[in-house]
């Protein structure tokens, strides 16, 4: 396999300086975290611990980690990596309670005998102010998992096309759930 | 604990008949993506969460991996949820459908 | 708490019942393809509670696992096969 797989498939995100490329980064950080990840799922899911299937997964938790290690990170820094991962679990149980909410009040509008006359859908649209593809990608699935609004598209430019069943659960968007994103991905 | 349990898997129930009464009662196919897409995630969190609860009372290593399981497809659930959402969504924009709106079925947002 | 468990399964059972209209009678594909998704998130559960009644959750869980992966490349692989056929399902009547 070619030396610097890493390099050349790394992430396009944050441009690295030339001088880097020469050496061969085969054992980053990026492989060992998502190593750890994948055997750990590999421990749960098998369920027995001999020699035999330890080893199995030893194995297949380093192909996989070698082939796609470097999909799941926006940096190579343990570090950075670490706090981006302690903010988002800041963030994970604020949005757990929003779609709670939001859950609830789609509960409403189903069971509401005169529901037709409380709908009122249509699709928004507005600039957001994230920039790089992750922190998008992570506002446009909470947008989706927050019931009561779909993202529908997100171009280039970072606009939002947000299709929300009525006002109320329309009018807050952006708001705080960008901010609480542009939080944790220090945008 | 029991009483728990009860509760959740009560809860999730009362979310997953939300989800399917929602998927009759709303006019359009995009309204319908609501209700099937997200009561339906909520129902299986609270269900799945009072299954691993109830399992982990003889709490042995073996019911520990069993509950650990059922939480990995909740988390499973919740990461593709969003994605089969839009990918829905998508279809129905990319082959032309018109939104249901309030004031006349066919007029497109501005 | 077994007889919950049974009951629950049963309700569960019922309920997709009201999906499946949709997936049968739905006026456009991709009505159907919602039918058909809400009916795999629901079987997820079953399948867990199926294993609880039967004692065998063990089992059962990786059973779920599959289906829960295979409803999601199910859901996927449909709705990108279908946007192609554009204007093959409009919705008729008015």
């Amino acid at each position: 396999m070619d030396k610097d797989y890493h390099t050349s498939f790394g992430n396009n995100l944050s441009p690295r300086n030339p001088s880097k490329l020469s050496r061969p980064k085969r054992f980053n950080i990026t492989f060992i975290i998502s190593f750890l990840i994948l055997f750990a799922l590999w421990i749960i899911f098998s369920g027995r611990f001999d020699g035999f299937h330890i080893t199995l997964g030893l194995i297949s938790s380093a192909i996989v980690a070698a082939f796609s290690g470097d999909l799941m990170f926006t940096s190579r820094n343990a570090r950075s990596i670490f706090l981006l991962w302690l903010r988002m679990t800041t963030y994970i149980p604020w949005l757990l309670y929003q779609i709670f909410l939001a859950n609830l009040h789609v509960m409403y509008l189903v069971l509401h005998p005169r529901m037709m006359e409380l709908i009122n859908p249509k699709i928004i649209q507005f600039d957001s102010r994230l920039k790089s593809e992750y922190s998008r990608m992570v506002f446009a699935n909470s947008i989706t998992l927050t019931p009561g609004t779909i993202t529908v598209n997100v171009n280039a430019l970072g606009r939002f096309s947000v299709h929300c069943i009525d006002d109320p659960s329309g009018q807050p968007l952006p708001g705080k759930m960008e901010e609480k994103i542009a939080h944790v991905f220090k945008e | 604990m029991n009483i728990l349990v009860i509760l959740l898997l009560f809860g999730g129930l009362f979310f997953f008949t939300g989800g399917s009464i929602g998927i009759l009662r709303f006019p359009d196919f995009y309204t319908r993506l609501h209700p099937a897409g997200k009561l339906d995630t909520a129902g299986q969190f609270l269900t799945m969460s009072a299954i691993s609860l109830y399992i982990m009372q003889d709490f042995t290593l073996h019911t520990f991996l069993t509950a650990t399981k059922i939480v990995l497809i909740v988390i499973f659930v919740y990461l593709t949820s969003p994605t089969a959402t839009h990918a829905i969504m998508d279809a129905g924009v990319r082959a032309g459908l018109k939104p249901w709106t309030k004031a006349g079925r066919h007029d497109l947002a501005d | 708490m077994d007889t919950l468990f049974y009951y629950s399964g049963f309700y569960l059972s019922l309920i997709m019942f009201l999906p499946l209209y949709r997936a049968i009678f739905g006026p456009t594909v991709v009505d159907r393809l919602i039918g058909v998704n809400a009916i795999g998130s629901k079987t997820t559960v079953l399948l867990i509670l199926i294993g609880l009644i039967y004692g065998r959750v063990d089992m059962f869980v990786d059973i779920a696992l599959a289906y829960a992966l295979l409803n999601f490349i199910a859901v996927l692989a449909a709705s990108r096969y279908f946007h192609k056929k554009k204007g093959l399902y409009e919705e008729s009547a008015d």
